[in-house]
């Protein structure tokens, strides 16, 4: 801003040869500097508050599959929402104000509308212009611990293609049984009805249903003995199955367990019916084993 | 190009960046014998000449009327083409695809690549074509019929000039030179801080975005330099604060299309510095001034034509660099 500070009136002349300013000109000219140092510490102090959502952001945000790290991500972005576009079901959508320097970049609220990857294909890093969602990541930028996947994720509805497998090399966050005492699966109760209730907007692909379109959760009422929605919904092969573990009490119980293969894509979050949803997206998490 | 006539068109290229246009030190001959002519001819004469030719003086919207169906076209375009899902234009205005091919902003991708440090393919495709395009088109054309936060800050000086003109407020200029610091400030933070810092607070994209993707409270940003600008510095973003601007100019140095000045028929009455935006551009008009018979507009003009509609002798004209000696 110190240019700012220092520069002259403008239409003030050279000095030298010139009388001196007047008064009045002097004034005039403090009034200007004033007003520019206002405006100037205004605009970036705007801009730079952008950095505080950053510093004391609470939850991470879950950015749409193939997106780098966070902070390369948010580099990167030219959020233009390209990648919202093309989103069969609008996972994604783009950040507000709140968000500082990430305004206008996507993130998907897995809850509301998880990817299930009904486009086949992870077309929005296809259509990404800077690299910010990516399938292969340059050499020069770091890979989070756990974040690469052993091996290329299959899609289950792409299952018997010749190429049945999706194009990500890293997870962009993994699914944690995190409210296990509310899970329905291990209190051994079913669930009959629709997953999230009548109002709920979210959709999925059902390949029973329709291969090619999403229609809504709601559409599509569950009755199952014993609760395995997430299982059931879960777009990626072996990446979530109901197993038997044993409780602190030393009880035996069943349980989603979360596996490898698991990409991020928080369907499960979505489709839980519990209320808060037991099983949730970590985004950025590695896999741990 | 005379020596005199490529010495303006440098000294303008120092005006996009703030400085104080001066008075010429040597013009070419004929304007030296125009500027003669104007200033010996009967005073009376002249008087009944201005006031027949405002008598005569065709009000026009045109080129205004022609910029804003482009401007919201554009932006439409944006619009319907994610509403309705036809695929013509998607994106915003930062970065997008035209039938395919990738579009991005000049200043956004700057901010992207310094921020991010690192270039792909699609980005430095996109990059290109736009360059051609507004290289060919004047680069700071971009403002005026495609931004659409000019054109909400069109509105906005509206209102501005009106509660001038009831002196209810004054504007309150600041020294142009403001923009280029911003320019450099915004290229040194994303360099520095590896975060697109612009990206947060700039008006254009929070628009483009607000009106294709549904607003949010980004918009109470851009109401709050709106109001701004209404009450207290006429359109302060645009003229001291927007790097994408100062960007466009400089791409628009070289570019054929331009408004032209012709010294011949003019009053010199000012009509159309009170409606530019950037009356810099527009020292040539002044009595006097005029270092040749015909002059070039400099870089920083945004091309929109407000004064070709406003100036009641047709001395400012749009122009392509060449093609008047083709025809």
């Amino acid at each position: 801003m110190s240019a700012a500070d220092d520069t002259p009136a403008s239409g003030g002349k050279p000095a030298g040869n010139k009388p001196p300013m007047s008064r009045e000109r002097i004034q005039q000219a403090r009034r200007r500097a004033l007003r520019a140092i206002l405006l100037g510490g205004g605009v970036f102090g705007a801009a730079l508050s952008g950095y505080l959502p950053i510093a004391y952001a609470q939850k991470k945000r879950l950015r749409p599959p193939g997106a780098l790290d966070e902070k390369d991500f948010l580099a990167s972005c030219i959020k233009c929402g390209q990648c919202v576009q093309v989103c069969p079901v609008d996972a994604i959508k783009l950040a507000d104000l709140v968000d500082g320097f990430g305004v206008g970049a996507p993130y998907i609220d897995a809850r509301k509308q998880a990817c299930d990857f009904s486009c086949d294909a992870v077309q929005c890093i296809l259509a990404c212009p800077t690299g910010s969602l990516t399938y292969t990541k340059p050499d020069f930028l770091p890979v989070r611990p756990g974040a690469k996947m052993a091996s290329k994720p299959i899609l289950l509805a792409k299952e018997n293609d010749p190429e049945p497998t999706l194009n990500l090399a890293e997870r962009i966050g993994v699914a944690r049984l995190t409210r296990p005492e509310s899970c329905l699966a291990i209190q051994d109760k079913g669930f009959k009805g629709q997953a999230r209730g009548p109002d709920f907007k979210g959709e999925l692909r059902y390949m029973k249903v329709d291969r090619w379109k999403p229609i809504k959760v709601s559409e599509h009422p569950y009755d199952t003995e014993l609760c395995d929605l997430c299982v059931q919904a879960c777009p990626i092969k072996g990446a979530i199955s109901i197993e038997t573990v044993f409780a602190p009490d030393g009880s035996q119980r069943k349980s989603p367990v979360v596996h490898e293969p698991c990409v991020g894509c928080g369907v499960c979050e979505m489709i839980c019916p519990t209320e808060p949803a037991s099983i949730e997206i970590i985004p950025g998490e590695g896999w741990r084993a | 190009m005379s020596s005199i006539l490529r010495n303006r068109f440098i000294e303008q290229i120092w005006v996009m960046f703030g400085r104080e246009p001066k008075k010429p030190e040597a013009k070419t001959e004929r304007a030296i014998k125009l500027h003669e002519i104007k200033r010996v001819r009967n005073k009376e004469d002249l008087q009944a000449a201005k006031e027949h030719k405002r008598a005569h003086q065709k009000v026009s919207n045109k080129w205004r009327n022609r910029r804003w169906a482009t401007l919201i076209f554009a932006n439409l375009l944006f619009v319907v083409s994610f509403y309705f899902d036809i695929q013509i234009l998607e994106g915003a205005l930062t970065a997008s695809r035209f039938i395919g091919f990738h579009l991005i902003d000049l200043n956004s991708a700057l901010q992207v690549m310094l921020a991010h440090k690192h270039i792909i393919t699609n980005l430095l495709i996109g990059t290109g074509t736009v360059l051609v395009l507004w290289v060919l088109l004047g680069g700071r054309t971009f403002c005026s019929w495609v931004c659409p936060y000019h054109l909400l800050a069109e509105w906005a000086e509206k209102i501005h000039l009106w509660l001038v003109r009831k002196k209810l407020i004054t504007d309150q200029p600041i020294d142009r030179r403001w923009r280029t610091v911003s320019w450099i400030i915004f290229a040194v933070l994303a360099l520095a801080t590896g975060y697109t810092v612009y990206e947060a607070i700039s008006p254009t994209g929070i628009v483009s975005r607000a009106l294709i993707y549904g607003p949010g409270l980004a918009m109470l940003w851009v109401l709050a330099l709106l109001v701004f600008e209404v009450f207290f510095m006429r359109r302060a973003w645009c003229r001291y604060a927007c790097p994408i601007g100062l960007t466009y100019g400089v791409v628009g140095i070289v570019s054929p299309l331009r408004i032209k000045y012709t010294l011949d028929g003019c009053f010199h009455e000012g009509d159309c510095r009170k409606v530019c935006l950037v009356p810099h551009v527009l020292d040539t008009v002044i009595k006097g001034r005029a270092v040749d018979a015909e002059v070039p507009i400099g870089p920083d003009c945004t091309r929109c034509g407000l004064c070709v509609d406003t100036c009641p002798t047709g001395s400012l004209k749009f122009d392509i660099k060449g093609l008047s000696k083709l025809l």
